[in-house]
């Protein structure tokens, strides 16, 4: 362990942007993007630096800390607000302020019209700042404040042009059911403090040896709700969706590449936990297998593009999330997928918002067609990141995917067969539906709303589009080169020994390259025809109706939850109401009635008062008279 | 001659008063029924003085009396004070405390 005193600026740089767009409001209207761009560039530049001073350190020494202040004492309950990079945090940081800085410069063309464009990039600095502490965090309370961070980020750039009222709507739900995740990982830190007294990372992952499994399983549970909520896991998982009314550099870089992937570094760090429990880890991969399903299947329903990607991405997450549940085995390669995912998901989110750019904000992809001819650079990049979510070799997707079907398949047990083929049929169904966005949106006939004419998007916009593309292409196999990222986080999970191998890699991969291919065929014989319909056609079967009402999560939601809720609320308000506020009323409109009766009395005449008086005093004699005698 | 006499002369005086206070409107006849009522009750602590043979009552009385000249002094201010601003002497028209 090193200590380092410079770990502050990687979140202080853009903080500190945030602070000052914030504060300095209107004056920094000129200016305030350049500047938020160029701190976020200047936090990946202290990333770099720090990833070259880790390369050179001996493994042990490689993790670095910084303490910054005594947080809490109280009793035996002490917590430091530290900062700890390690093999694990800083691929996040470099993932977090790369990608963010990129989305920062695509971001000044793309949100050039926009009066608020300062407010914006405050937000983003604010993000990116949060979400640093996130990772960043030496403990699960530093992580909660970070979490919260980015769970604010969120909704106020989800809701950034919130005169839409469905937009302040779409918001609001994203922070409302991050809430529930937010419970859970309440909970958890909770449990960890009640259990063993400490909620360090450090202190927990010593005293997991000997905690109840009980406990243990409790807090992983509880770890996955967060982990669910925050990355749109089944069955907190329908938000995103609605998430993507923010603009699209926010889905890119909130909802594809970096947020919604915090549940997956919540569990690979929370690994102590999971692997001394196995009912949690076993939920886990149930969740992360239900979600790469799910999202799948949504995907293969919405007319919108930005939807469709945000489907994808509760699909890919899915992979991550069930690849951190299998164990010491899967940990590595949900952070290959995560950061592979980070590159060409952001790119394929900034290749739809520069298709919007050329299209007048037209999100409906069956109002697009044949924009190949119109945009070479956004068809080129967003194919680019389409091949690397099929898992076509060499691109990214091919080492990341196929290392998690692979790993779901030699997980050992009966599960495996059953993951394995989860994994491949998700990897047919994202080929099929992410096809059908390439082919509607790039192929076929032109189908667009008259006086629109689509144009290649400015430099700035389609530089960061082709660095994205460019990591889409390379960073799968660096990071699977020589098991590159395998022994460099290696030292953080405890492995226990080989494991028995079901499937051949080759064999793996084959079965996957054939379901990409069904899938790919699929889609090019059902779409690439002429007549599509610019409205989406009624004739359909009721599977297909169901799943374009996202397979009812949001009726289910309404039904089982809203409504009760509701219920219950109401229930509650008007035992309140009555019971509570009524005895409180009823005291008070008794004293208000005695009052007015008795008010008669006063009424001014000096020599009522006297009567009075003397009837008193009568009646007090005559009182003591019949109690003496 | 029996000393009950003077407690129910004094018992009548002190009825008179209290009569008077309730049922006159005259500001200056009620402050004459408040004098007899003090004075009925001195001729009571008088009478009980003699009876039981001490002084005790007797001081009594002359605090009485000091707290009456007081008193008329005060009250007679007043009732000069709202005769002079409502032109009335009638108890029945200062009713204002009331509100």
């Amino acid at each position: 362990m090193t200590t380092s005193t410079s770990l502050l600026y990687l979140i202080g740089l853009p903080f500190a942007g945030a602070a000052i767009l914030i504060l300095g409001g209107r004056r920094t209207d000129k200016w305030g993007h350049l500047l938020a761009t160029a701190l976020s560039a200047s936090s990946f530049a202290v990333g770099v630096y720090h990833l070259f001073q880790m390369v050179n350190r001996p493994i042990e020494m490689r993790p670095t800390s910084q303490k910054l202040f005594e947080w809490i004492s109280v009793g035996s309950f002490n917590v430091d607000a530290g900062l700890l990079l390690d093999q694990l945090s800083i691929c996040f940081v470099l993932l977090i302020t790369g990608v963010g800085t990129l989305i920062h410069i695509y971001s000044i063309a793309y949100m050039s019209e926009d009066r608020d464009r300062r407010r914006f990039f405050a937000y983003l600095n604010l993000f990116i700042a949060a979400m640093l502490l996130l990772v960043l965090g030496d403990s699960y309370l530093s992580l909660y404040v970070g979490w919260e961070g980015v769970g604010l980020a969120s909704y106020l750039l989800i809701g950034f042009w919130n005169q839409k009222p469905a937009y302040a709507t779409a918001s609001k739900k994203a922070f409302v059911m991050n809430r529930v995740g937010d419970m859970g990982l309440s909970l958890a830190i909770m449990i960890a403090f009640a259990t063993m007294g400490t909620v360090s990372f450090a202190g927990v992952a010593e005293h997991a040896h000997h905690t109840s499994e009980a406990a243990l399983t409790a807090m992983g549970i509880m770890l996955l709700v967060a982990a669910a909520g925050k990355s749109a896991q089944f069955p907190l998982q329908a938000w995103l969706g609605d998430a993507m009314a923010g603009p699209t550099p926010v889905s890119a870089l909130i909802h594809a590449a970096t947020m919604v992937t915090a549940g997956v570094y919540l569990i690979t760090r929370s690994n102590f936990v999971f692997d001394a429990a196995p009912t949690a880890q076993l939920l886990v991969v149930i969740v992360g297998a239900i979600t790469l399903i799910f999202g799948a299947l949504i995907g293969t329903a919405k007319d919108d593009i930005k939807k469709a990607l945000a489907a994808s991405t509760m699909s890919q997450i899915g992979y991550m999330i069930l690849a951190t549940g299998l164990g010491p085995i899967g940990y590595a390669f949900a952070i290959m997928h995560l950061i592979t995912h980070g590159f060409f998901k952001a790119g394929m989110f900034l290749g739809a918002g520069s298709v919007m750019h050329g299209m007048n904000d037209e999100v409906n992809m069956r109002k697009y067609g044949a924009l190949r001819h119109f945009m070479p650079i956004t068809f080129i990049t967003f194919g680019i990141g389409y091949l690397a979510i099929l898992g076509v070799p060499p691109f990214a997707g091919f080492y990341s995917k196929d290392m998690i079907i692979e790993a779901a398949f030699n997980s050992g047990g009966t599960q495996a067969i059953l993951l394995g083929s989860l994994t491949l049929i998700g990897a047919g169904i994202t080929a099929f539906y992410m096809t059908r966005v390439m082919i509607l949106t790039f192929a076929g006939t032109k189908r667009w709303d008259e006086g629109v004419e689509p144009h290649e998007s400015p430099w700035l916009m389609w530089f960061p589009m082709a660095v994205l593309a460019v990591g889409s292409v390379t960073s799968g196999y660096l990071l699977y080169h020589n098991r590159a990222l395998v022994f460099w986080l290696h030292p953080l999970f405890e492995d226990h020994g080989e494991h028995e191998e079901l499937l051949k890699p080759i064999v793996v991969s084959a079965l996957a390259l054939t379901m990409v291919a069904i899938g790919v065929s699929i889609a090019i014989y059902k779409y690439l025809r002429e007549n599509i319909e610019t409205v989406a056609p009624d004739n359909v079967s009721w599977l297909t109706k169901f799943v374009r009402k996202d397979l009812m999560q949001d009726q289910f939601n309404e039904k089982f939850f809203m409504r009760p809720g509701q219920l219950l609320t109401k229930t509650l308000v008007t035992t309140e109401d009555v019971i509570i506020d009524g005895s409180v009323r009823g005291v008070a409109r008794m004293a208000i009635g005695s009052g007015s009766g008795l008010r008669g009395l006063q009424n001014g005449f000096v020599r009522s008062y006297a009567a009075l008086i003397l009837v008193g005093a009568l009646i007090l004699i005559a009182a003591i008279w019949v109690v003496v005698s | 001659m029996d000393a009950s006499n003077y407690l129910y002369i004094s018992a009548l005086l002190f009825t008179i008063g209290a009569v008077g206070v309730v049922v006159r409107r005259n500001a200056i006849v009620v402050f004459m029924c408040i004098e007899l009522m003090l004075n009925a009750a001195n001729l009571t602590f008088v009478t009980f003085s003699r009876i039981n043979g001490d002084l005790n009552g007797q001081v009594m009385a002359f605090f009485t009396m000091v707290v009456a000249a007081c008193e008329v002094v005060v009250g007679l201010a007043i009732i000069v004070a709202i005769y002079r601003s409502r032109r009335s002497a009638s108890v029945d028209d200062a009713s204002l405390l009331k509100r």
